[in-house]
């Protein structure tokens, strides 16, 4: 897209999701420093936010085809598919909200497991609000809101690198959200034409994560919790009924990584 | 068309989810953190992504059981292509390929 890096305005003048953004934003982001690396030019920053977002995207348009496909076929309608990505917004608690429901699961069993398969969004946000002391209180809830798995990788891997403002994690946030919630719709809506596993798209979500998780191999410390979190989640999935393997696992090897980490410190001096 | 009771499912479904996204955020953001919690939270997404990972391409099946998968064999090239080339994008593209072709092979 050379014309876009030539000449960044001429998206804000086209695009009007862009323009809300920017007007809406533009008051609270107007005086934030973030040190020398950080954009201070808008659209540039806007242009950030797109191209961070582009590869959860990709990985989201399939993934949301296919839940609307299967939505669809358990009898749920594109308008209330479309509903449920609006307010729920996480992908596996929507399949096995979805799977419940045409299975005849009450609303009280499908809200409290889809409490606990979302609950590892708490440590998500946890790690992030180190990064978010400056922002207002009135954008954390419009930020919150888009927190998942994905967002969350890539926003936190770019805080971390300190390139990174509120601005362009909440394009990230609402590019994906609205990715996933026209996917899902249009999957609803077009049903069986989707054939099953084209094109690979059934490992586009699984290749992100391989990637992500380089991205946050930044050690040995991190490599040694993450074996220990990968052999702790198989282990744990294949005993443990549910969902609650991803967190008891993450809290563990998180945990163990701390001590340990404390430990060498000590004998190291 | 939107069903009443499903509305209701939805947006129970919503706050049960939103909940835990927005409290840190507000409770924990712009306090002075720990050290310890500090590191603890530092090592969380390695542990997460890890977490979500691995099951994914080690086990599968009703009931969840240990497999070799074409998800594996695929995962080993997409983590070295991943591991030189730090490219998201590149990345899903690799995966979506080879997991297609192996796909066709076996």
């Amino acid at each position: 897209m050379p014309f876009i890096a030539k000449n960044p305005n001429s998206i804000l003048d086209t695009t009007e999701p862009v323009r809300i953004h920017y007007r809406v934003l533009n008051t609270y982001i107007n005086n934030r420093t973030h040190g020398t690396k950080v954009e201070k030019n808008v659209s540039a920053r806007v242009m950030q936010g797109f191209a961070a977002a582009l590869p959860i995207c990709l990985g989201y348009v399939p993934i949301g085809l296919a839940f609307g496909v299967l939505a669809g076929k358990t009898g749920l309608t594109p308008a209330e598919i479309g509903l449920m990505s609006l307010l729920v917004y996480a992908g596996s608690s929507q399949f096995i909200g979805a799977a419940m429901l045409s299975a005849g699961a009450g609303i009280i069993p499908i809200i409290i497991t889809t409490f606990f398969v979302n609950l590892r969004h708490f440590l998500m946000s946890s790690s992030l609000s180190i990064y978010l002391g400056n922002t207002s209180k009135k954008i954390l809830p419009l930020y919150a809101y888009g927190i998942t798995d994905e967002s969350f990788a890539v926003n936190l891997s770019k805080f971390r690198e300190d390139k990174w403002g509120i601005m362009q994690a909440l394009i990230v946030n609402h590019t994906t959200n609205l990715t996933w919630f026209a996917s899902t719709v249009i999957g609803g809506i077009s049903g069986e034409f989707i054939p099953a596993g084209a094109f690979g798209i059934d490992y586009a979500l699984i290749a992100m994560f391989i990637c992500l998780l380089i991205f946050q191999l930044r050690g040995r410390k991190y490599v040694a919790v993450a074996l220990i979190a990968g052999a702790l989640s198989v282990i744990f999935s294949l005993t443990i009924p549910g969902n609650a393997y991803i967190i008891l696992a993450s809290i563990l090897a998180a945990t163990t990584g701390v001590i340990l980490g404390r430990r060498l410190e000590k004998q190291h001096g | 068309m939107v069903r009443s009771e499903n509305l209701i499912l939805f947006a129970g479904m919503g706050l049960v989810t939103y909940l835990p996204r927005l409290l840190p955020l507000l409770a924990l953001s712009g306090r002075k953190l720990p050290q310890w919690l500090i590191d603890w939270l530092d090592l969380i997404p390695a542990a997460i992504l890890s977490a979500l990972l691995a099951p994914a391409l080690l086990t599968g099946g009703e009931p969840r059981m240990l497999q070799l998968r074409p998800e594996l064999f695929v995962s080993i090239p997409t983590f070295i292509f991943a591991w030189k080339t730090k490219s998201l994008v590149g990345t899903v593209l690799v995966g979506m390929l080879l997991f297609w072709l192996i796909g066709k092979i076996m």
